[in-house]
């Protein structure tokens, strides 16, 4: 039975721990905290790397580590794939011997074709025969991606996975990795400092300050009601949601996106129909109105009904919590507007949202 | 020349390095990645070798060694004649004072390799064992090199513990420092010139691979 993974670590030295949570099976789980709240830690007690005082691991029911029971199933037995944040490739082994080197657990007979699909898969192609001084980092990191999966991991832990490599890269290694989900559904854990990466890549969310959860749930019930510890204060108000691909309209160079009862226009996504892709809608970026607008360039106007109504950061601000269907939308507007529309909560009201406000990543 | 001491001084030498390299592999290793208490007092007697009047380590030497101490009692018990005077307290005492020359520069290569790669290593699979064979071992290799060959020199070199542990017994523990004193003595001065000038010519070439080994692992 697949249930995921279950955490729980305590130590009080060298510096405190009072951590337990659960991640999901097959969906990406975000550990997101400042540096310094433990969340290496964490990966590498799962990993079994680390011992504390107490520790309890089970993936899928199964025990890894119990330090009630004494259970320890040693590292090098545990179906883990690791990234590690400077990726620790073996500097005296060429890719191939690395990925070769981690098949150990397969017949020796299986090794060589399984090291060619690794090197397909994440695009290594060519690469194979040099050693990781010779890559770039961005080739560094998909080559310490393909070691991490060479393990057939049940969990997979990425350490800061994009902390090493510019903006631009960053990037294009997000969307490698939504790929890499989308074929694979393996458990994952992602430690980050970046909200962004929380934002497009996870489905769930432990909050983590000083060896604590502050926070836990999914990313979309979270960032719907602003109640992420230490980003709501900075972090513009915006929804990170799943929604489905419905329909491509190729002639108007759009595609109709839905999550509940959430219908939205947005210009052309590039994703299959019936894919899911992460879309991020701002709170500044959606508009109240009473009436139906006429002669806009707007593509979508949605009823919604107000939930909450919060004063947001500055007094001259309101947060409006919206809910289109089942699906929750912030909106963010001046204390005036929202007196002028009479907003109070239940108040029916229609929301609007310009096709290119809405992000979507795939 | 003296061909029999050259023979006993490169014998030392290669006994020396192939018996003191795995047990200082495994000292290094516990030093550089070890949480142990005692490492700083232990790290400190593996070095006093390199501080202390080579006379001084020859004098403690001598008297551990001796038929008196327990240690030489058990030696004598197993070789049939005693451990002082003899080649085999010669390897004994030669291990110990190379000790630092041994531990030191596999110490430096093994803290040199990042804690995450060898985090990397066992989340790939190696077992400890393996983790040592594939991963240590071969990172570590140009301070396995660095130790081997200042050892080796060093063994040839030494002369102050050598001559307080084994005297001066041709084919026993007459080794080439000793024979180019005695020849000095001897007023032999052209022997005496000939044995120093391939001790020169080791020294010189084992600098001259230790730095390029040097030069490669700083490269890499």
């Amino acid at each position: 039975m697949d249930s995921g993974l279950s955490v729980r670590v305590k130590q009080a030295t060298p510096f405190a721990i009072d951590v337990a949570f659960d991640a999901p099976s097959g969906q990406v789980t975000a550990l997101f905290g400042p540096s310094g709240s433990g969340k290496t830690t964490l990966l590498r007690a799962i990993a079994g790397l680390h011992r504390a005082d107490e520790v309890r691991v089970a993936c899928d029911r199964e025990s890894w580590t119990d330090t009630a029971s004494g259970a320890y199933l040693p590292s090098h037995r545990r179906p883990v794939g690791f990234v590690f944040q400077d990726y620790a490739l073996f500097p005296h082994l060429t890719i191939s011997e690395q990925l070769a080197l981690s098949l150990a657990h397969r017949p020796a007979a299986e090794r060589p074709a399984r090291v060619a699909e690794l090197i397909g898969m994440m695009r290594l192609d060519g690469l194979g025969h040099r050693r990781p001084a010779a890559l770039s980092g961005g080739q560094q990191q998909r080559a310490a991606l393909a070691r991490a999966l060479a393990r057939d991991p049940r969990v997979l832990l990425l350490d800061e996975p994009f902390a090493a490599v510019d903006w631009a890269l960053r990037e294009s290694l997000r969307h490698e990795l939504v790929n890499l989900q989308r074929l694979l559904s393996l458990t994952t854990l992602l430690v980050t400092h970046d909200f962004e990466d929380v934002a497009k890549l996870a489905s769930h969310l432990v909050v983590l300050e000083r060896g604590r959860v502050t926070a836990a749930g999914t990313v979309e019930d979270l960032t719907a009601r602003n109640a992420v510890p230490g980003v709501a204060n900075w972090r513009e108000p915006a929804v990170a949601l799943d929604a489905e691909v419905l329909a491509q309209e190729s002639a108007r160079q759009l595609t109709l996106l839905g999550a509940g009862g959430l219908r939205l226009e947005v210009p052309t996504v590039d994703a299959a129909v019936g894919t899911t892709v992460r879309i991020q809608l701002a709170a500044r970026e959606v508009i109240l109105a009473s009436q139906r607008p006429e002669g806009l360039s707007l593509h979508n106007v949605l009823d919604a009904r107000v939930v909450a109504i919060d004063c947001a950061t500055q007094p001259a601000l309101r947060l409006v919590h919206l809910e289109v269907g089942a699906t929750r939308l912030l909106s963010l507007v001046t204390a005036d507007a929202a007196r002028k529309l009479a907003l109070a909560p239940g108040t029916p009201v229609l929301a609007l949202v310009k096709a290119v406000a809405v992000e979507a990543f795939a | 020349m003296d061909w029999t001491a050259l023979g006993l001084s490169l014998r030392l030498g290669l006994v020396t390095v192939m018996l003191l390299l795995p047990v200082a592999f495994l000292l290094a290793r516990s030093l550089a990645f070890g949480r142990w208490r005692g490492r700083g007092f232990v790290e400190a007697l593996v070095a006093l070798p390199l501080i202390l009047p080579p006379t001084v380590v020859g004098y403690y030497l001598l008297v551990a060694f001796g038929r008196a101490s327990p240690l030489g009692q058990v030696f004598e018990s197993l070789l049939g004649h005693p451990l002082v005077f003899s080649f085999e307290g010669l390897v004994l005492a030669s291990l110990v004072v190379n000790l630092p020359f041994a531990v030191q520069p596999m110490q430096n290569a093994l803290a040199a390799i990042p804690p995450a790669v060898r985090d990397a290593a066992r989340c790939c699979g190696l077992s400890p064992v393996n983790a040592v064979r594939r991963i240590e071992l071969p990172l570590s290799l140009p301070g396995i090199a660095t130790a081997a060959v200042l050892t080796f020199a060093h063994t040839l070199g030494e002369f102050g513990v050598v001559l307080m542990v084994g005297g001066s017994i041709p084919g026993e523990t007459r080794t080439v420092s000793i024979a180019i004193y005695d020849r000095v003595q001897a007023f032999d001065q052209p022997a005496a010139a000939a044995m120093a000038l391939v001790l020169l010519l080791i020294a010189v070439f084992a600098l001259a691979i230790t730095n390029s080994l040097a030069r490669r692992a700083a490269s890499r």
